[in-house]
């Protein structure tokens, strides 16, 4: 197992240097550079002696050799360096975004665990009936639903419902706190984000668990149990469901890392100032040590949280460490 | 990755280590009319849509890309089915050539991004080794890698338009297919024929093709058909964020742009048929997807 | 049906608003919350960015020496004192302005403000160390310099007398610092906020909002009339839309399109007011010269003559915040042709018909009567997008093939800079109205490196340079039409398409603010109040 572990967390390094050589690479090839966008973005014209100063100022006219090394470097001593676009050190950036990201992605979380489990076991059990009928219909409407969309509409129908009722629109509060600091202000920032992302979970996660759920269904244990006339509540609950659910654990895991760093089209339509909307500004303002910083921090998350998931079934199953 | 691509781990659910025997492509068409008929509402739905883009040139009631400022946002009506948009644009003229473009997008990203993940899939799987350790490593850093990135970056350094959300769409796709199929691949190298076979001293290119490649077809028509909805909603998102296909292109992710959220709430039909539009085209094609799992999958058949 | 009679009270509402905001007595206190429709703008300082994020983030914690009068935004003329005691004459035949500055004004950290703060500031911007960046440099061309003669002495001495001094000095971006801290680091403004004007800072969250609280020291007596204030970023318009419905925020300084407007007041009736504006900001097509077949002026005046300004900009003012057809210079300005004149050029006559069989009749003597191109345009809806679609629209009608190349801002600017493209869409956007510096980027490319024209073009030079230096309003406003003519007609250098025009929606409880020609000037709240 020992050798199994180190292994596969050497294997972590070259996926980061790939990456970070990868996004080091793609900024520089899109044509302009965050001098442009920022002299630029008032829709006024400036000078060439303009955009030479902005260049020396954020050092952007060094060798790319010397710009890789010294952003490898940092990454090394865990220092991300400064925000290319604000001036403020990049580490201080994410931490006013990352709260944000994380409510709506453990929120959409919950949403999609709460719909998921109950309603894919139940669509497994009665495979083929009314109910299973509807529930894949809600599942896969729900992968068939551009989320914006969703988002759109929702934001709509809140505002024309509560003007219908009360005569005066109502929106949630715009201005973002923290749910330590004004819990019911931030719950309701947060609720119709939570629930637009968690929708379209709560639909692939409930036809992992309905597959899943059928697989074990038919595993012989499961068979014998009934036969030896096991009450069918307790078939479900104690045997069925516990194994099923492992490869739905997993996959709400991966899901989970990816969510942080994909609710770039969510926090867009609800204006939230979180993580995936950094990342877009980041790369629309050409912000090199921001986008390497962000891509770094999501490549991480996502390659750490396959390395447990991985090391996890080694563990449960030792046939796949000697692969 | 929600909304702009497909889930990392969609694709696990279609993984499938089982062996399936070739047989007559007739007979199994037969077989899925008769015993899907889930699947065939599917088709159906695809099938609208796909013969409204193939025919849109004589279907359409007006041109989808010209302008008529004395008709901008009228509520549907007899002269527009479906209203029209705040560039007095036919709303239904530019779904039936939005059809169109949402197919191009989405069949050219999924083949292409099948068949690149097919062919690095069971070439890591056959030849092993170092080969294998390096596609997998590649592989590793797309896959982890922000798409939403990758797709911003494309389309800044190439300029938007279909060819460039294409590829946008395309790339983030091929590591997720070569995953899968290099599983079902791995699956039966260990088989024993496979090994008397290049015993026999069997060329790569027959042992591939005749043992390995039909033995991840089940699994790899299941992910193109997926990837074919997956491109399409991609394509929506890209768009929304104003990356995707451009103006005056009739695209229905480019309608939701802007004058969905612009007119939702005094003209919404320039925002609900568009997105009626993806969302029914891609339920069909989930639910023919399904279907096609049901029905290639061994264990699920002999239920 | 009912949306047009809500649009009719609406509309009486703005007339009566205005009215009511003469009448009426402002009302001290409460907070007021406002989108700033943007993401985190890159720094904080002014003298640095050029960007309206910044101005509407930071404006109202400063002062500025002089500005467009705030009781009076709309006019182009009107400069009034903020931190000096009186508008100067010019001595020395109109070449030395000398400012007395306020005395008793005191910055947020309480140090006093002088004259030597004032100048410093200025020194900073017109004449940058080097290193520094100062965007709007090229403004001051006519400065020789500036200096404090004492500590309520500011005199600038100038090389030449001429008209584009006073607005270039109402800069609103021109915030007067301390000179100490300037002195210890020049950078220091970007990252931090220490003004002299009625606001004082109260907090930033990056990219999500701004805080501020009223000044009670500020040197305008009985201002600013709010207790505080909340900026919050917004970049995307539904959102800043949505808010002002729910009551959220209560204005959001830009500009709406008319669909928002339309909305909000179909929506609230007369909890909506609105005020419109003709916006600073021109919509040009830059023609490539370098590229072929666009070196001859029959193809580049076929151009302008296919579009169809009087028929299509009032169609699109409907949907796009664009409307008054123009010349290169701003409709209000007193050099501004009048329509006798501005319908002489080329392709602003009254009959279409006529100028597109004309414009047909140009590309068949070129030899291009199937001309095909790529319009280069940026990736930003409002009003790129609906201006470039128009474009290529009108050039169909004289058998002109144009596709769009919609490019992202940085790369857009690169293609722009690199010369890589052959027929770009532009905006020339500024802040107070200054014709004879705004219409800098349409002078030959070797005296303003702004114009990606590429071309050279002598005789403009020298009848820009008439204009520039002429002091007559007549024979200046004669001048300048010359000019015009000559850049929009004779050499057609530039597809003029139509100017901004701003809508500005807002809560009808907030009082006090009147829109002006730029989302620029006017914006240090101290005027507005709630009537709440």
């Amino acid at each position: 197992m020992h050798r199994y572990i180190v292994s596969r967390l050497l294997l972590v390094i070259p996926t980061l240097l790939g990456a970070a050589a990868l996004v080091f690479i793609l900024m520089r090839l899109i044509p302009g550079d965050i001098c442009l966008v920022r002299l630029g973005s008032g829709g006024t014209t400036f000078s060439t002696q303009a955009l030479a100063a902005c260049h020396a100022e954020i050092g952007i006219d060094k060798p790319w050799l010397l710009q890789f090394w010294n952003f490898l470097w940092g990454l090394a001593r865990g220092d991300f360096g400064i925000s290319m676009w604000s001036g403020k050190p990049v580490i201080q950036e994410i931490a006013t975004r990352f709260p944000i990201s994380l409510e709506v992605a453990v929120m959409a979380t919950l949403i999609a665990i709460s719909i998921a489990i109950p309603l894919g076991t139940i669509s497994a059990l009665k495979q083929n009936s009314w109910i299973d009928l509807a529930v894949r219909t809600f599942s896969i409407a729900g992968i068939a639903t551009p989320a914006f969309w969703l988002g759109i509409i929702s934001i709509l129908l809140v505002l024309d419902v509560s003007q219908a009722i009360t005569g005066h629109p109502w929106m949630p509060s715009i201005d973002y706190v923290p749910i330590w600091k004004d819990p019911v202000r931030n719950l309701s920032i947060v609720m119709l984000p939570a629930i637009t992302v968690g929708y379209r979970y709560a639909a692939v996660s409930m036809r992992m668990t309905r597959s899943a759920m059928l697989e074990v269904l038919r595993e012989d244990y499961i068979r014998t149990a009934r036969a030896k006339g096991l009450l069918e509540k307790i078939v479900i609950n104690r045997h069925a469901l516990k194994n099923a659910l492992l490869p739905v654990v997993t996959v709400i895991g991966i899901e989970f890392a990816f969510l942080i760093g994909g609710l770039v089209v969510t926090e867009q339509v609800f204006n939230l100032n979180g993580i995936g909307r950094l990342m877009v500004q980041a790369v629309q303002n050409q912000d090199y040590t921001l986008t390497q910083a962000l891509v770094m921090l999501t490549v991480t998350l996502a390659v750490l949280s396959n390395l447990v998931v991985d090391l996890f079934y080694a563990w449960l199953d030792p046939r796949i460490r000697l692969r | 990755m929600t909304d702009i691509a497909p889930t990392p781990t969609g694709a696990a659910v279609f993984a499938d280590d089982g062996y399936v025997a070739p047989r007559g492509i007739w007979s199994a068409v037969k077989r899925f009319f008769v015993r899907q008929p889930v699947g065939m509402i599917g088709i159906v739905l695809v099938a609208i849509f796909g013969i409204a883009g193939i025919t849109a040139d004589w279907i359409a009631p007006y041109n989808p890309t010209s302008n008529d400022f004395a008709a901008m946002t009228e509520a549907p009506s007899w002269a527009h089915w479906l209203g029209t948009d705040q560039l007095g644009r036919d709303i239904l003229s530019r779904i039936l050539f939005g059809a169109r473009t949402a197919f191009i997008v989405g069949m050219t990203s999924a083949v292409v991004g099948g068949f690149s993940g097919l062919v690095l899939g069971v070439g890591s799987a056959y030849f092993g080794g170092r080969v294998d350790l390096l596609l997998q490593r590649i592989l590793d850093i797309v896959m982890s890698f922000p798409l939403i990135i990758m797709a911003l970056a494309v389309v800044s350094i190439f300029g938007t338009g279909v060819q460039n959300v294409i590829i946008a769409i395309t790339i983030p796709l091929i590591p997720r297919c070569a995953r899968v199929v290099r599983s079902s691949a791995l699956a039966i190298r260990e088989v024993p024929y496979v090994d008397a076979a290049r015993a026999l001293g069997y060329s790569h290119s027959r042992i591939i093709l005749n043992h390995m490649v039909p033995n991840v077809v089940a699994p790899f028509l299941i992910m193109l058909t997926s990837f074919v909805g997956q491109a399409i909603l991609a394509e929506a998102s890209l768009s929304y964020l104003g990356l995707g296909v451009q103006e005056p292109v009739a695209a229905w992710g480019l309608m939701l742009q802007g004058g969905a959220e612009e007119y939702a709430s005094t003209a919404p039909w320039i925002a609900i048929f568009p997105g009626l539009a993806i969302m029914l085209t891609v339920f069909g094609i989930n639910l023919f997807g399904d279907a096609l799992r049901d029905e290639l999958d061994p264990k699920m058949r002999e239920r | 049906m009912h949306l047009v009679m809500r649009l009719a009270i609406a509309g009486a509402a703005l007339v009566l608003g205005a009215g009511l905001g003469q009448a009426d007595t402002p009302k001290h206190g409460g907070t007021l919350t406002y989108m700033i429709p943007s993401d985190a703008p890159p720094s904080l300082d002014g003298h640095r960015e050029t960007t309206y994020a910044t101005i509407h983030t930071a404006a109202p914690f400063y002062s500025v020496l002089i500005r467009i009068n705030p009781e009076n935004p709309s006019s182009t003329t009107d400069f009034v004192c903020d931190l000096c005691t009186a508008m100067p004459q010019p001595t020395d035949d109109g070449k030395t302005y000398t400012f007395k500055i306020l005395s008793g004004v005191k910055f947020h950290d309480g140090s006093p403000l002088t004259a030597y703060d004032v100048a410093k500031s200025w020194q900073e911007i017109m004449f940058p160390d080097e290193g520094l960046l100062s965007p709007r440099q090229a403004n001051f061309m006519m400065v020789d310099k500036v200096e404090a003669t004492d500590a309520t002495t500011v005199v600038f001495h100038l090389k030449y007398a001429t008209t584009a001094f006073l607005p270039a000095l109402a800069d609103p971006f021109a915030w007067i610092y301390e000179k100490a801290i300037l002195d210890k680091d020049p950078h220091w403004y970007e990252k931090n906020i220490m003004g002299s004007g009625p606001f004082k800072f109260a907090g930033y969250e990056i990219g999500q909002s701004i805080k501020g609280v009223r000044n009670p020291d500020y040197y305008h007596a009985g201002l600013p009339y709010l207790d505080g204030f909340i900026g919050i970023f917004a970049a995307k318009q539904a959102t800043r839309i949505d808010a002002l419905r729910a009551d959220r925020a209560a204005i959001e300084f830009r500009g709406f399109p008319p669909s928002a407007r339309d909305e909000l007041v179909g929506a609230l009736g007369d909890k909506i007011a609105v005020q419109e504006s003709d916006w600073n900001c021109g919509s040009v097509v830059t023609i490539n010269e370098k590229v072929k077949p666009f070196d001859d002026v029959r193809v580049r005046r076929a151009l302008t003559l296919a579009i169809d300004r009087w028929g299509s900009a009032p169609a699109l003012s409907k949907i796009a915040d664009v409307k008054t057809v123009g010349s290169i210079v701003f409709p209000g300005s007193p050099l501004a042709p009048n329509k006798d004149e501005l319908t002489s050029i080329a392709g602003f006559g009254a009959d279409i018909e006529k100028s597109r069989a004309e414009a047909k009749r140009l590309l068949k003597e070129a030899g291009q009567e199937n001309l095909t191109f790529e319009l280069l345009n940026r990736a930003v809806d409002q009003p790129y997008k609906f201006v470039g679609i128009w474009a290529v629209d009108d050039w169909s009608k004289i058998g002109v093939k144009a596709t769009q190349k919609v490019l992202p801002t940085g790369p857009w600017f690169e293609a722009e800079r690199s010369g890589n493209f052959a027929v770009d869409l532009q905006a020339n956007c500024h802040s107070v109205v200054n014709p004879l510096i705004d219409v800098q980027p349409y002078l030959p490319t070797s005296v303003s490196e702004q114009n990606y024209g590429n071309y050279e073009d002598p005789e403009e030079m020298d009848l820009y340079n008439k204009a520039l230096h002429e002091i007559d309003p007549a024979k200046q406003h004669a001048a300048m039409f010359q000019f015009t003519k000559h850049v929009m007609d004779t050499q057609a250098h530039k597809v003029m398409m139509a100017w901004w025009y701003r809508i500005v929606p807002y809560r009808s409880y907030l009082k006090g603010w009147k829109i002006s020609p730029s989302h620029y000037i006017n914006q240090d709240l101290a005027t507005i109040w709630l009537d709440q």
